[in-house]
């Protein structure tokens, strides 16, 4: 407001940094398809969220913060990796809040970042996809031992491997399906579409 | 009764015992299942980390294949049925979407055909009165928490019963002869695969069930998703060591419960795979 003790550097960062929040408040509104200004801040999203007890913000924070436009601190947040997905808070929020959709909205923008805290859940989603985009399906054996291998807890589950397999449980080797490179498509068509701008 | 069966990745491996339960009741009642060929995996949560439109696109391709056919998809995974019908809602919602999604399959799907939890084509299609009817070893006396989860009854859009106090699941063990006891944790979270990749926060999750099951005075718990089997069986002995508790629940399938009561064999359904042995329960109650 013109005060003269103000400098001028500090007025253009404030501005940048303003502007890039507001950007980036615009862009997960348009990728998730929310408005972060439905939710008035009741905080029954927190209140029975599973594993809000593990979380550096509560959910219901996490919406304030994406309200105010603090990107760093939610993109560095654990509570986006630790989100389980079970969809309590936006079957249960007065303003239909789609707060799991922002929470992939949120994940999906810190990977392209190079920000993932959680670095363990990183990686078993990571083997996950990796599966599925090599055999079509999600090869469990492969994926929690490969886990437990490139987490370096190899000894964690090694108790549950022999009684997994004389229960017949899993098999060792993977089973590609024969669907003639059509999953492999959708990952890549999938992504040029989104390339091209055509995502919803 | 003629479903398209998407079994889905875990009920060939972790949840071998789901397949075979479903299979082996559906036989028996005369309903039939036809696996869809080369189906591929739902990307249960994970494929979000790739975005949105993967995410429908990747369960689709498994719509569109049953849409071949003609029929109805039953599917007995939780998180699978969730995946799918999240994926036909979209596609049916949207001509926007549709149009996408045909682009990416190079197929055409039009979100005909209905997708269905296999609580649904046992409990509703098939019918309470027709279960009943079936039942040859009665459950009497057998005190059941039927814990639903997250997937069969979140979001509401696509919930398949009431997503604060569900009854599909009780009103089957009520149907078999059993007692559907009263519960606090029937929608809570598992936890996922927090078991997996950050242990002590999946374990406190997956206790707080087990706590409040034992608590109601159930015998037993059944479920309907493999994931939520394997952290109540496999985990249990985990949480006996964090909690430094004794529990020794045995967890069901509810289609292996159905299945016992109408006099199929414990081992075509698969129970002798179950971590915590549920042979005491099943002689107590003279149901093996
Ligand atoms: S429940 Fe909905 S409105 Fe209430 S704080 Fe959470 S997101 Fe906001
Ligand atoms: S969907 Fe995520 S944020 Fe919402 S209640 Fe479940 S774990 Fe918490």
């Amino acid at each position: 407001m013109g005060s003269k003790t103000v400098k001028k550097s500090n007025l253009v960062n404030i501005s940048t940094l303003f502007t890039e929040s507001r950007s980036f408040v615009a862009m997960v509104r348009q990728e998730s398809g929310v408005d972060e200004k439905d939710c008035y801040q009741c905080g029954k999203c927190s209140a029975g969220c599973p594993l809000a007890f593990d979380m550096d913000y509560m959910p219901r924070e996490i919406m304030r913060m994406l309200q105010l436009g603090m990107v760093d601190d939610i993109l560095h947040s654990h509570t986006i990796w630790l989100c389980s997905h079970c969809i309590t808070c936006y079957s249960r929020c007065p303003r239909s809040v789609d707060l799991p959709r922002i929470m992939d909205t949120l994940r999906l923008e810190a990977i392209k970042r190079g920000h993932a805290p959680e670095k363990q859940i990183k990686l078993f989603g990571d083997l996950f996809l990796w599966s599925v985009r090599q055999f079509g399906r999600v090869f469990e054996m492969g994926l929690i031992m490969g886990f437990n291998l490139k987490s370096g807890q190899f000894f964690k589950d090694i108790m549950l491997g022999p009684a997994m397999l004389l229960n017949r449980k899993i098999s060792l080797l993977p089973h590609k399906i024969a669907d003639g490179g059509a999953v492999k498509e959708i990952f890549d068509r999938t992504k040029e579409m989104e390339r091209e701008g055509g995502h919803s | 009764m003629k479903y398209a069966y998407y079994p889905g990745c875990s009920l060939s491996a972790t949840g071998v015992e789901f397949n075979m339960s479903t299979l082996a009741l559906a036989r028996k009642l005369g309903v039939e299942l036809r696996e869809i060929p080369q189906w591929n995996c739902c990307g249960a949560s994970y494929s979000h980390n790739r975005g949105h439109l993967f995410a429908i696109a990747l369960p689709a391709r498994n719509l569109a294949l049953a849409e071949r056919e003609k029929l109805e998809v039953a599917v007995s995974c939780a998180a699978c049925y969730n995946k799918l019908k999240a994926a036909r809602e979209a596609v049916k919602s949207s001509p926007e979407m549709k149009e996408k999604i045909n682009r990416v399959l190079n197929m055409e799907y039009n979100a005909t055909y209905d997708v269905l939890s296999s609580v649904e084509v046992f409990g509703k299609r098939y019918g309470l009165d027709n279960i009943s009817a079936r039942v040859t070893k009665p459950l009497t006396g057998l005190r059941v928490a039927s814990y639903y989860g997250c997937l069969l009854v979140r979001p509401p859009q696509l919930a398949m019963d009431d997503q604060e106090n569900p009854s599909s699941i009780d009103d089957i063990i009520g149907a078999l002869g059993g007692t559907a006891v009263d519960w606090s944790h029937k929608v809570e979270c598992c936890g996922a695969f927090h078991s997996t990749y950050n242990s002590k926060a999946g374990f406190h999750v997956i206790g707080d069930i087990l706590a409040a099951a034992a608590e109601s005075g159930a015998d037993c718990i059944t479920v309907a998703c493999p994931l939520c089997m394997l952290n109540l069986d496999m985990r249990q002995a985990n949480v006996n060591r964090q909690r430094k508790t004794k529990y020794k629940i045995p967890i069901f399938y509810f289609t292996e419960l159905m299945g016992l009561a109408m006099g199929i064999l414990p081992k075509e359904l698969g129970i002798q795979k179950h971590f915590v042995n549920p042979g005491p329960l099943l002689r107590a109650k003279a149901l093996a």
